[in-house]
């Protein structure tokens, strides 16, 4: 597990407890509403002004907050109770209704959430039309039941997730107005009204009430928005920010030796890697088979990470991250990740046996995010090794990548990435490449990986499931739907003010921990 | 004159049709949806990227689109972005911070643009003038973004004398270093404009009949000279304010300022008409004004221009 060593050993807080502390962040896309909320900008903000049932410390393990315990069976039908004496910040009592509704609010299709989906394994939810989630019971206070439509082992690990989290009846008068000054459970909240500043920040104090396992060892959070992190980066170096948790891709070469034993460079929850689409000639079937395995023996990642990226990625050695608990680098199969030239070639050759290939190999991509780089040396690499042309492909905005993906229309690989919403090997395999699934666009199928996913999903204990799990992706490894190229890491840095940095799984700093002295 | 002035103000009406249609297509014409991107890499359950193309009218033709944004507009309603921000209120955010940085990099190239290049025209080939000329080279070949994180580097970060980045507040003390970026090339230009226009002014008829008057130096140079030198200066701030307001998006970005560049290069990445349309259209406006204010003051620059029917 290398997630949270790199800030040291948390030494008794003697930081100022009033002190606030500076860090950058993104414009959320939408109002604060905890289910309308995935992406990173408003999560991080989220995250800190509510506490779930669960959260997160930085392993990825989960511990109870509101929960008092969260238990089932058969996996399939959970109960769980919460604590007593947890309250919203305007005084309201947090109960089993606060989560229920909230999740109904979620799920529900005309609140069109972007969220919704993880609620599809709770009886009752509809794709299509407004229903009631009937799956959760409400049996007191501060209890309530949840039945699921299948059998998930590690069901209570995404409640830790921004969706799961509990909304005080005042949010659901105006939604959107309650998006805007969120009312929540957390350690921190909103510093009164209007302390989101569009596009510029968000004031965020110490919730003197709050009692959970996050209790901040300061007195704030005041998050700044950045369009570029070379300005986030310059203002740590001024003095202007506290915390920054993405350096710039400019001042890789320097951050080390700018912010030395105050930096981290650790592998983050983000996979990424490129996938070949089945409905090419060529890429499917046996041939294609040999063809994945041989274009993925020609990249040398190891290189590719080293002078592309200074070392701020980690080469693949399975499709989810080292920061989840069940990662493996030993899986079996895995030596189709390693640089090959020799088993490259023969692997290609086998396959032009059964058709020879002709054409270019191209790989799409959006010229928008910074990708040019990479895409250019992996199919160098692979122009090098097979000796076919190989170029990459660049569409203008990440929309128009998408929209050619989605339309079954691409001529070659295409860049993919997938970022957990919460540790658990199941978050990276089943929305990716489980036949039909969201964000399965190129059409991979497997029913033996369908198969063990499934099994995973039912199984009786987390050590099972994460068996199966690994299991299905030695079904991957033979078939990669998905060439795994790298995991990014979280690249950050921090002022000589502040001490106990440490950075949890989803390569967000545990806020709550730093400390500050002027 | 007046008769003029209503004229060319008459003229925004169509351009501002035009200018607004046109823009609106080509944000209608960006490839890809705007709404399944603002997802990544997860998209959200299908139905609810319908309802959201639904409430934003993605689901119409262009044109009904381009009609209900044009409805609104005269309604006072430019919309909102996907984010639900009223339109407007990103407006009344993004462009005071712009103007003053503009109007302050417009006041810092014009005095010191005029000033050096009156000086280096009258001592043409002297020492000053091959150093301003030397300098403005430099300046024109340095692409904005060095000159910018040089400076950030150099005053804030080593020096600390200016803060690295803009505070919401944006007051003019921490918005003199990025202006002076902004500046740097205009500057250039505006050295070498007045230059050359002073030293050709040196020798027309008109000085050398006034000096022949008997007329001072002074008088000669403040009044007969660079008065008739400004003409083409004129033209070109006119032009270059419009370019300062929307073209500040290096600068905004290296000193983190929420501007109107900024806001528009985002707006156009996530495809978002209204709000490149609303910006676009006060941008046509600004762009109108300056350049009939520029054309009003040839005819006060210049006696010889006269705007009669």
């Amino acid at each position: 597990m290398l997630s949270g060593c790199a800030g040291g050993e948390a030494t008794p807080a003697e930081g100022d407890s009033a002190a606030i502390i500076t860090t950058n962040g993104s414009e959320p896309q939408n109002p604060l509403i905890p289910t309308n909320t995935t992406e990173t900008g408003g999560g991080k903000i989220a995250t800190s002004i509510f506490a779930g049932l669960v959260s997160y410390n930085a392993k990825g393990e989960t511990e109870n907050e509101v929960a008092k315990s969260i238990e089932s069976d058969d996996a399939q039908n959970w109960t769980v109770t919460i604590n007593d004496g947890w309250e919203f910040t305007n005084g309201e009592a947090v109960t089993a209704d606060s989560f229920v509704d909230a999740w109904n609010f979620g799920a529900k299709f005309s609140n069109a959430q972007s969220a919704s989906y993880f609620f599809d394994n709770i009886v009752g939810f509809d794709y299509e039309a407004d229903s009631e989630l009937t799956g959760l019971k409400v049996v007191d206070d501060s209890t309530f039941t949840v039945e699921l439509a299948s059998p998930e082992a590690d069901w209570p690990l995404r409640l830790g997730y921004t969706a799961f989290m509990p909304l005080p009846s005042a949010a659901y008068d105006d939604m959107d107005a309650f998006g805007e000054n969120p009312i929540g459970n957390g350690p921190y909240m909103l510093d009164g009204e209007g302390a989101w500043e569009h596009e510029v920040g968000i004031d965020l104090v110490t919730n003197p009430d709050y009692e959970g396992v996050r209790k901040p060892a300061n007195g704030g959070l005041n998050i700044v928005f950045y369009a570029s992190m070379d300005a986030a980066y310059a203002d740590v170096q001024g003095g202007n920010l506290d915390v920054l948790d993405a350096v710039p891709d400019a001042a890789f070469e320097s951050y080390e030796s700018d912010f030395p034993e105050r930096f981290v460079n650790q592998p983050a929850a983000i996979f990424q890697g490129f996938n070949m689409p089945y409905y090419l000639e060529h890429w499917s079937g046996e041939e294609g088979k040999l063809r994945r395995a041989a274009i993925s023996m020609s990249i040398d990642r190891k290189e590719i990470t080293d002078v592309i990226f200074q070392g701020t990625r980690t080469p693949a050695t399975d499709f989810t991250s080292p920061v989840i608990d069940g990662y493996s680098d030993s899986l079996k199969g895995a030596e189709v990740l390693e640089y090959n030239p020799e088993e490259a070639k023969a692997k290609w050759a086998e396959a032009d046996k059964i058709a020879p290939y002709t054409g270019t190999f191209d790989l799409a991509y959006n010229s928008d995010g910074g990708h040019a780089a990479w895409v250019d040396a992996v199919t160098n690499s692979i122009k090098n090794t097979l000796g076919i042309e190989a170029i990459g492909k660049p569409y203008p905005t990440f929309a128009a990548a998408l929209d050619d993906r989605a339309a079954d229309k691409l001529t070659g690989g295409t860049r993919a990435g997938w970022q957990g919403d919460y540790p658990s090997l199941y978050n990276f395999l089943a929305p990716l490449y489980q036949t039909g699934a969201g964000s399965n666009y190129e059409d991979y199928t497997s029913p033996e990986f369908d198969a063990l996913l499934k099994e995973g999903a039912a199984a009786s204990s987390v050590e099972d499931a994460t068996a199966k799990y690994q299991e299905a992706q030695e079904v991957l490894l033979a078939d990669l739907p998905t060439i795994p190229l790298w995991y990014s890491n979280v690249t950050g840095v921090w002022s000589e003010s502040v001490e106990n940095v440490v950075f949890g799984w989803d390569s967000v700093p545990l806020y709550s921990d730093i400390t500050k002295s002027e | 004159m007046i008769w003029y002035t209503g004229k060319r103000l008459l003229q925004m009406i169509p351009v501002f049709f035009g200018a607004t249609l046109l823009i609106y297509f080509m944000v209608f014409s960006l490839p890809g949806d705007p709404i399944a991107a603002l997802y990544g890499d997860r998209p959200p359950a299908p139905g609810v990227i319908d309802q959201i193309r639904a409430q934003y009218n993605l689901d119409k033709p262009f044109i009904v689109q381009y009609f209900i944004y044009i409805g609104n507009f005269f309604q006072g309603d430019l919309g909102t972005t996907y984010s639900g921000r009223p339109v407007s209120d990103v407006m009344a955010k993004a462009f005071p911070i712009t103007a003053r940085l503009a109007l302050l990099a417009l006041a810092i190239e014009a005095f010191f643009g005029i000033l050096v290049g009156l000086i280096a025209g009258l001592r043409k080939g002297k020492l000053f003038d091959t150093s301003a000329l030397v300098v403005s080279l430099l300046l024109i070949s340095v692409p904005t973004f060095v000159i910018g994180f040089v400076l950030q580097y150099v005053f804030a970060v080593k020096l600390g004398w200016a803060r690295t980045t803009v505070s919401s507040e944006a007051p003019l003390n921490e918005l003199l270093l990025p202006a002076l970026v902004l500046a740097s090339v205009s500057f250039a230009y505006i050295v070498r404009l007045t230059r050359a226009s002073v030293s050709d002014n040196l020798n027309a008829d008109f000085v050398r009949t006034a000096t022949a008057k008997g007329l001072s130096r002074r008088r000669v140079v403040g009044v007969h000279v660079l008065r008739n030198s400004l003409v083409p200066v004129v033209t070109f701030l006119g032009v270059d304010l419009g370019s300062l307001m929307v073209g500040a998006i290096v600068t905004e970005g290296i000193f983190n300022i929420n501007g109107v560049g900024g806001t528009v290069y985002k707006a156009i990445k996530l495809g978002e008409g209204p709000t490149v349309v609303s910006f676009i259209a006060v941008m046509v406006v600004i762009f109108v004004l300056a350049n009939l204010l520029v054309d009003l003051l040839y005819a006060a620059l210049d006696p010889r221009i006269r705007y009669a029917k």
